[in-house]
């Protein structure tokens, strides 16, 4: 019997992979424009969105987020071939069309890789989708065989016949099962089945890299292509007032000068020649109103907010006000992070054709709907006409998800060269002068203990921007907001605050400076971890307890932060005895789902120098699906951390960011990696995020060790001003 | 017109004597291995060989590779077979994003020709590349990998 979804979608689905053997079947991702390159006739079969077959048994597995290095291109598609009882090593993955996305409503779901919610928020329709296959593939055999299915079971990509032993491959199958309908209801294995989930799985993608022949956005290479370099106004939200282009004019390789509102660009017949005219192009900007804006009035402006009253507050537990004023013994303290760029190595891009009503993007996105979304409007075209066509990230941290700036620029630069492929690039500098920065926050905390040292008052009051309302233009309102008027990230981690304690109020002060924020790898838990644990440790400090033992009596009714913080104390020797000079730090929070705790071990000389000898980092992310990704997810974490702790600050001046490439945002480098010791310790019954949750107990452990090995608390990012570096 | 042999195949060029060798790489030659990072020497996401040394293609201008020999990650497999350091890549699953991944590949190659059983100390100092990912511990892992293939693999 056919399947009214298989004749449904027939047109469609053929047109899919016709167009995704154009852009590159498996991971050899392809420039060609789409229809360019003709399908072989390969007989592939799709038997759900998920799940495409071939008579040769190759299986492409579809993954509908974007690979940034986080690994999901591996571990989402390990989900599908769990269930699927395929061959692992026949499995070849290929990036599902977001232009697909949109004409098949949606069958992929939400493509965007951030949040750390790959896994956790598609697991189930992953799996579904692999065993939905499977049956299938199986139902379709045991008609075949002419016998129940139930006497059928799939292994390494063949049906069997329990009883006569008659074996048939996917590919055989394939096409029958196709035209069956799908099961409604579908049993997904016990965790304790899986052969392949928890598994430490080569990722896909790396031979290719390791080769050289990974493409990223950078590297689309198109037939007449142009570049473009833009300069954009250097005052955020300033506009461009006058130009003048003379000096460039019939200059080698230079096609245009092209103003547009914000930013102006050069296209010329390759990059370097764009840039370099671009630096004789004279523009005049309009800034604006905010060209005295500094980092030390931005300092008075997150200020005001820790004073005012119309502050929005995000939890109260109890009464802290009456707590805090019949304490035994009372803590104050102001911390502040600052404001901080991704540095994604490879700067925003987009390439892009606007031609006949189409649109055709490339770029590193880590949103492939958002992109097209923001294509379309740019070109005024439905979104039905645009392709985002997919490539390796070169790093995302963020930026290529909420903010689709470099979309809007690339599609209006093609809008205006109609006709013709142009690939927009931009510097380091433009990279690292017009981010969309981890918030800069100012918080109060203040806290009351009792007379045996325990906190029986907590208070957290935070001043920052906005993200969500900035970038995702989203209202801070119930039930999306903790509390009407509230940042869920500004209040990440001080909200949920998971200690036993009586009295909590928790305020958010949103304060909208000009500078644009957006999501930084960890978002609020970059930040405020650094915060809460620092000062728990103050509280520990002031009650003369051990920091660890002090956490672990206010965790006892919170089972998976304890469960980590204790195993990572337990793997790090919490207690035992250092060498002389050598101290330790601890922190504990829970990020995305995960539970993850870190010890620091180090020392730290007359000169500044600290001098990590240790890191053990511990996270639970509840199952644990590539267990070498989240080992490598982990050391990534703390190199990223570490960078932003010691060095990361970006600074205003005038209005605009003093920094501008890696000479003044400073990097780590390989010769500073400490050495760090994961404790993957996965409890199971949950599903975690990994890419993310790492560097959230990282900056208070370090600090906390600091203050063992120094006696000086460190309440503001980065370290080196306080003259410390990393040895 | 400038001439240069990039990977064993000689091309000319009719760009500025200024351009930088990446951009003519990338751009002229479409040899995309090496990536554009900084622009100024910082990162290494670049790094080529030029007659063996390991250079920044972002900040060597393209007169300066006339006539010389000029090798990208694109060049470095030979007959089909990996480079070792590639091979190690492979192994211990260095490469996250992979961006800067063509230049640590290129760095490492270079310090490996020079140093066949490079120190820790060795590394730190020949490895200057950002990784923004953070995989530098892995990069250490393989290139003592790598050494020590190629020393069982000659012995």
């Amino acid at each position: 019997m056919k399947k009214t979804f298989a004749r449904k979608f027939e047109p469609a689905r053929r047109k899919f992979l016709k167009q995704s053997a154009a852009i590159g079947g498996g991971l050899s991702v392809g420039f060609a424009v789409p229809g360019a390159l003709a399908q072989k006739a390969d007989g592939a079969t799709e038997i759900n969105a998920w799940v495409v077959i071939r008579p040769d048994d190759a299986i492409i597995i579809r993954y509908a987020r974007s690979e940034m290095g986080q690994g999901s291109m591996t571990s989402a598609p390990m989900l599908v071939a769990e269930e699927l009882e395929c061959d692992w090593t026949r499995v070849k993955i290929e990036y599902a069309s977001a232009n697909a996305n949109v004409k098949r409503k949606r069958a992929w779901g939400d493509m965007a890789a951030v949040g750390s919610r790959t896994i956790r928020n598609s697991q189930e329709y992953l799996r579904r989708a692999g065993a939905t296959a499977r049956e299938m593939l199986i139902a379709a055999a045991a008609q075949e065989w002419k016998v129940p299915a139930s006497e059928c079971s799939a292994s390494a990509s063949f049906i069997t016949h329990g009883r006569s032993k008659r074996r048939l491959s996917f590919g055989k199958v394939a096409d029958a099962a196709s035209r069956l309908e799908a099961p409604k209801d579908v049993k997904l294995k016990d965790p304790k089945e899986w052969k392949l989930i928890g598994k430490s799985v080569k990722r896909i993608d790396i031979p290719d890299t390791v080769m050289g022949k990974q493409r990223f956005g950078i590297d689309v290479q198109l037939p007449g292509m142009l570049y473009a370099a833009i300069a954009q106004c250097p005052v955020f939200g300033g506009k461009v007032k006058s130009y003048d282009a003379a000096k460039v004019e019939g200059r080698r390789g230079i096609v245009k000068v092209l103003p547009m509102e914000s930013f102006v660009a050069v296209v010329a017949d390759n990059w370097w020649r764009a840039k370099e005219a671009l630096r004789d192009v004279h523009i005049e900007w309009d800034i604006g109103t905010n060209g005295n804006v500094s980092s030390a009035s931005l300092m008075e402006f997150y200020r005001g907010g820790l004073d005012a009253q119309d502050v929005a507050t995000s939890r109260k537990d109890g009464d802290f006000d009456q707590a805090f004023a019949s304490a035994a013994k009372k803590v104050e303290a102001e911390y502040y992070t600052p404001y901080l760029a991704h540095s994604c190595l490879e700067p925003m891009g987009c390439t892009a054709i606007v031609k006949d009503g189409r649109v055709d993007v490339w770029t590193s996105t880590q949103n492939a709907e958002a992109s097209l979304a923001v294509a379309a409007g740019t070109a005024g075209v439905p979104l039905e006409n645009v392709e985002v066509h997919r490539v390796q990230l070169g790093g995302g941290f963020g930026r290529r998800g909420g903010a689709q700036d470099f979309v809007r620029q690339g599609v209006a630069i093609a809008k205006a060269m109609e006709g013709t492929p142009v690939k927009m690039l931009w510097t380091r500098e433009e990279d690292t002068q017009h981010d969309f920065y981890r918030p800069a926050s100012l918080i109060r905390m203040r806290a009351a203990l009792d007379d045996s040292g325990n906190p029986v008052a907590w208070y957290s009051r935070v001043a920052s921007t906005s993200i969500f309302e900035t970038l995702a233009r989203v209202p801070l309102k119930r039930p999306f907001a903790p509390a009407d008027g509230v940042d869920p990230q500004a209040v990440a981690s001080l909200h949920d605050l998971p200690h036993a304690i009586p009295n909590v109020r928790i305020e958010y002060a949103q304060r909208t400076a000009h500078v644009p924020v957006g999501f930084w790898r960890t978002v609020g838990h970059s930040q405020n971890p650094f915060v809460r644990e620092s000062f728990m440790d103050e509280l520990a400090s002031a009650a003369g307890k051990d920091p660890y033992e002090y956490r672990r009596a206010l965790l006892a009714k919170s089972p998976k932060d304890l469960g980590i913080l204790e195993a990572t104390a337990k793997a790090a020797g919490w207690g035992q005895p250092l060498p002389a000079g050598v101290f330790r730090g601890i922190a504990q929070t829970e990020a995305y789902g995960s539970y993850t705790s870190a010890v620091a071990e180090l020392s730290v000389n007359a000169s500044g120098e600290v001098d990590i000898k240790r890191l053990v980092l511990g996270i639970d992310p509840g199952y644990a699906v590539n267990p070498d990704n989240i080992q490598a997810q982990m050391q990534g974490s703390a190199v990223f951390m570490l960078t932003a702790m010691f060095w990361g600050e970006i600074t205003i001046k005038e209005g605009r960011v003093e920094q501008s490439n890696f000479h003044d945002y400073r990097m780590m480098r390989l010769r500073e990696m400490p050495r760090i010791e994961v404790v993957l310790a996965p409890s199971g019954g949950f599903w975690g995020g990994v890419g993310e949750p790492g560097q959230a107990s990282i900056a208070p452990a370090v600090c906390n060790a600091i203050f063992a090995a120094t006696g000086k608390r460190v309440r503001s990012l980065p370290l080196k001003n306080h003259g410390l570096t990393l040895a | 017109m400038i001439e240069l042999t990039v990977n064993g195949k000689k091309s000319s060029v009719d760009v500025e004597p200024e351009m930088p060798l990446l951009w003519v790489l990338r751009d002229v030659l479409d040899v995309k291995g090496p990536k554009f990072g900084c622009g100024i020497a910082q990162c290494g996401a670049c790094t080529v060989h030029l007659n063996g040394e390991p250079v920044r293609s972002c900040s060597v201008p393209v007169s300066a590779a006339a006539g010389q020999k000029v090798l990208t990650i694109e060049g470095l497999a030979q007959r089909g077979q990996l480079h070792p350091v590639q091979k190690a890549w492979i192994d211990h699953e260095v490469p996250q994003c992979g961006y800067c991944q063509s230049g640590q590949i290129m760095a490492a190659v270079a310090l490996l020709a020079k140093n066949r059983d490079p120190s820790d100390k060795d590394i730190d100092a020949a490895m200057t590349n950002i990784c923004r990912c953070g995989t530098y511990a892995r990069i250490r892992t393989a290139i003592h990998a790598a050494a020590k293939s190629t020393k069982s693999a000659k012995a």
